[in-house]
């Protein structure tokens, strides 16, 4: 979705690159990962990190390097036994230019030179390719910070992420209309594209299941700018919230018309309207409109303010948006080494899907396909012509998750591994 | 039935835009038999045009209604002379050519049209800020702006004006004889020429006022606003009988309303098996079945070689 704005959420997807690379990635051996080397040498544990450190995305594509860095200097620090052996970790970072076919070629390089495990990529557009490859050679990927919701629908079992995906907003966007706003009549509308009426219907769904009552789900185009006429046919079913799934350049003359129409509903969106440009075309009518961002703002993290203090302090710089999800990646990776006792992605890979850990940006457990659960949502407002974050959705703690989950857990892995010290 | 009245309101303010728009294509089509497939993106540079001058003037500290006229002006003379240069360029030297050549040129101009527009605009949606928050008011449970009210009656004034034109001034004449037999025409003294230039520059002149509604109305323009907002002004004027003035006027007013009733009512005339997206669809499909019983459009002349 969003075909402008920010730059993180650039997610061309190349499916013809992923055929292409495909016939590439098979012709590659994989000898062996030599991880179990005789008892006096320390283990060398290689972590792969790929992101966009050239270019118009570098200065979030190093952010995830440093991220992924300091939790490596940390883990050296800590000291880790990994079996029976204590372990040394190495960074490997690539620069794939936020580029779908550097992607590839880096991803290779990073099968190659035997990494145990990858942080990246960034953009979607570069996060599915890779994952083709990783998969095809057993190394876990995880993404901290690609959106697309195909990125884990490859039905890769190495294919994970630590960010929400654009189709967990519409539910959390409907669980905050209802329980927090007590919304009890709704109007949906959508764009009528992938992203909007995607983002629509599972707003929607979720909120028919909390018990809301949908009285309108209208549709228009990512093109037009008259909406009076199905704003008007709104209004005769009195909603007390309207959500849109769509972006500004339509949700800006919406509000605009609402007001013109003297709709006394609220106004909802998820990221595609939450942007400077939504408040420029709606004018003062956008004033109350609310609308979602994947993650949480960087203070309002659980390990936020230390994470950022030690980043600081680290790197001289502040942390940009995506560290705090590259250094939460490598402590969920190596604690599923921990638990495995070992570095072979064969032997973890199955420890990493019972994860259970408290990180930086909160508790951090996958579903079956690898996406982040309960992911938090921050819900901004515009207040006074400026967005202002009005309410996180926390994530549920680690114990509720993992009772909701059908995979049975495994004894004592359940124990989220400290990291904070 | 508030909410009715209301869906009347928004397909009539609707339908005066489409029918000015619808203008420009009808009064061209009916002298050159050609369809002016630029006229939406000279409509969308009325638009883009008055915006900028808005913007330029309200910072200059100009009252609002000062600013708006002097837009308005600027967007009209700006307008008419792409017309007339249009023409000029385009179609002119193409005159005695085969009817395919000029509609091809008139499909390149219409892309040069938007493609310069993205030069100079950008491609980005282009917002005009809230300067004016029209006053509305309550009639019959639905709300009226006064920019509505402001649409609907100089829509109505031009098209009246247009009408009085075409049948009492000398000008209006020799455009009736142009249209009739253009050769003739050209035997008994009229300048075919300036005729036709002239209905370029009045087309287009209307065609800057549509656009100043549209940016005022929906406060947000982009460089291809002009090919759907042309679209259904050239649905309108073969609705209505294309190459008749008044045709395009009931034909805009029709498409509008059918519109805006369509995505009010579509889902529950068709017991939720077609929702608001199909609002276009039911447009179309009107036009359609009207083409079928009167292939001349609703007030079409009876010529065999028109519409």
């Amino acid at each position: 979705m969003t075909l402008h704005s920010k730059p993180i959420m650039i997610r061309t997807i190349m499916s013809s690159l992923v055929l292409s690379v495909g016939l590439l990635g098979c012709g590659k051996e994989q000898p062996p990962a030599k991880v179990e080397a005789p008892a006096p040498q320390p283990l060398i544990i290689k972590i792969g990190s790929a992101s966009p450190l050239t270019g118009p995305q570098a200065h979030i594509g190093i952010d995830i390097r440093n991220g992924v860095q300091l939790a490596i200097e940390d883990l050296n620090a800590a000291g880790i036994m990994i079996g029976d052996q204590k372990a040394t970790f190495e960074l490997v970072a690539e620069d794939d230019e936020a580029n779908p076919t550097k992607a590839t070629t880096v991803a290779q390089k990073l099968v190659d030179a035997k990494v145990a495990a990858v942080v990246g990529h960034f953009n979607s557009g570069a996060s599915i390719p890779a994952s083709k490859i990783y998969a095809d050679a057993g190394i876990p990927q995880i993404s901290p910070g690609s959106t697309n919701p195909d990125y884990t629908l490859k039905g890769y079992p190495t294919t994970f992420r630590v960010v929400a995906h654009d189709g967990q907003q519409g539910p959390t966007l409907a669980r905050f209309a209802i329980n927090t706003l007590k919304s009890r009549s709704i109007a949906v509308i959508d764009d009528s594209t992938a992203y909007g009426q995607g983002l629509a219907d599972n707003f929607e769904a979720t909120a028919k299941e909390l018990g809301a009552k949908i009285v309108a789900h209208e549709h228009t185009t990512d093109k037009d700018t008259d909406f009076k006429a199905i704003l008007t046919k709104i209004k005769g079913k009195k909603p007390d919230l309207i959500f849109f799934g769509g972006i500004d350049p339509q949700a800006g003359p919406m509000i605009k018309q609402m007001q013109d129409l003297r709709i006394k509903a609220r106004f909802m969106g998820g990221d595609g309207v939450q942007t400077p440009n939504f408040i420029k075309l709606g004018g003062a009518a956008s004033e109350g409109a609310m609308a979602s961002i994947p993650g949480l703002p960087k203070d309002k993290m659980p390990g936020g303010n230390e994470f950022l203090a030690k980043f600081k302090t680290r790197f001289n710089q502040d942390v940009e948006l995506f560290a705090p999800m590259g250094y939460d990646a490598v402590q969920v990776l190596v604690a599923a080494m921990k638990r495995a006792g070992s570095a072979d992605p064969a032997k973890y890979l199955p420890e990493l899907k019972n994860t259970q850990h408290q990180g930086v940006i909160g508790p951090i457990a996958f579903d079956e396909k690898g996406d982040l659960k309960n992911a938090p949502i921050t819900i901004y407002v515009v207040k006074a012509g400026q967005w202002e974050p009005l309410e996180v959705i926390q994530p549920e703690p680690v114990a509720a998750a993992a009772e909701s989950s059908p995979a049975p857990a495994a004894p004592g892995a359940t124990a989220p591994t400290a990291v904070k010290k | 039935m508030d909410i009715f009245v209301q869906q009347l309101i928004n397909g009539l303010v609707l339908g005066s835009i489409y029918a000015l728009v619808a203008l420009g294509y009808t009064m061209v089509y009916g002298i050159l038999g050609l369809i002016n497939f630029a006229h939406g993106d000279v409509t969308m540079i009325g638009a883009l045009v008055s915006a900028t001058l808005i913007q330029l003037l309200h910072a200059a500290g100009l009252p609002v209604p000062v600013s708006l006229l002097l837009a308005g002006g600027g967007a009209v003379i700006v307008c008419a002379s792409l017309g007339f240069s249009i023409e000029r360029i385009a179609y002119r030297p193409l005159r005695n050519a085969p009817r395919l050549a000029p509609l091809i040129t008139a499909i390149g101009v219409s892309i040069l049209i938007q493609y310069s527009a993205a030069l100079i605009w950008g491609k980005q949606y282009i917002a005009l800020p809230a300067i004016i928050t029209p006053p509305s008011i309550e009639f019959a449970g639905a709300q009226i702006n006064h920019l509505q009210i402001a649409i609907v009656i100089l829509a109505a004034c031009i098209m009246g004006g247009l009408i009085w034109f075409i049948h009492h001034s000398r000008m209006g004449r020799a455009m009736r004889a142009t249209e009739q037999n253009p050769a003739v025409a050209s035997l008994m003294g009229v300048d075919t020429h300036a005729v036709i230039a002239m209905t370029f520059l009045l087309g287009s002149a209307i065609g800057a006022i549509a656009g100043l509604m549209v940016i005022l109305y929906y406060g947000i323009g982009h460089y291809f606003m002009g090919f759907m907002l042309g679209l259904k002004a050239f649905t309108a004027a073969v609705l209505g009988g294309i190459g008749n003035v008044g045709g395009a006027v009931i034909g805009g007013l029709l498409l509008g309303i059918i519109e805006s009733l369509a995505a009010g009512y579509i889902e529950q005339l068709s017991g939720g098996l077609f929702g608001s997206n199909y609002r276009d669809i039911f447009a179309f499909l009107v036009l359609i079945l009207v083409l079928l019983l009167r292939p001349q459009g609703l007030l079409g002349q009876r010529s065999g070689d028109r519409a």
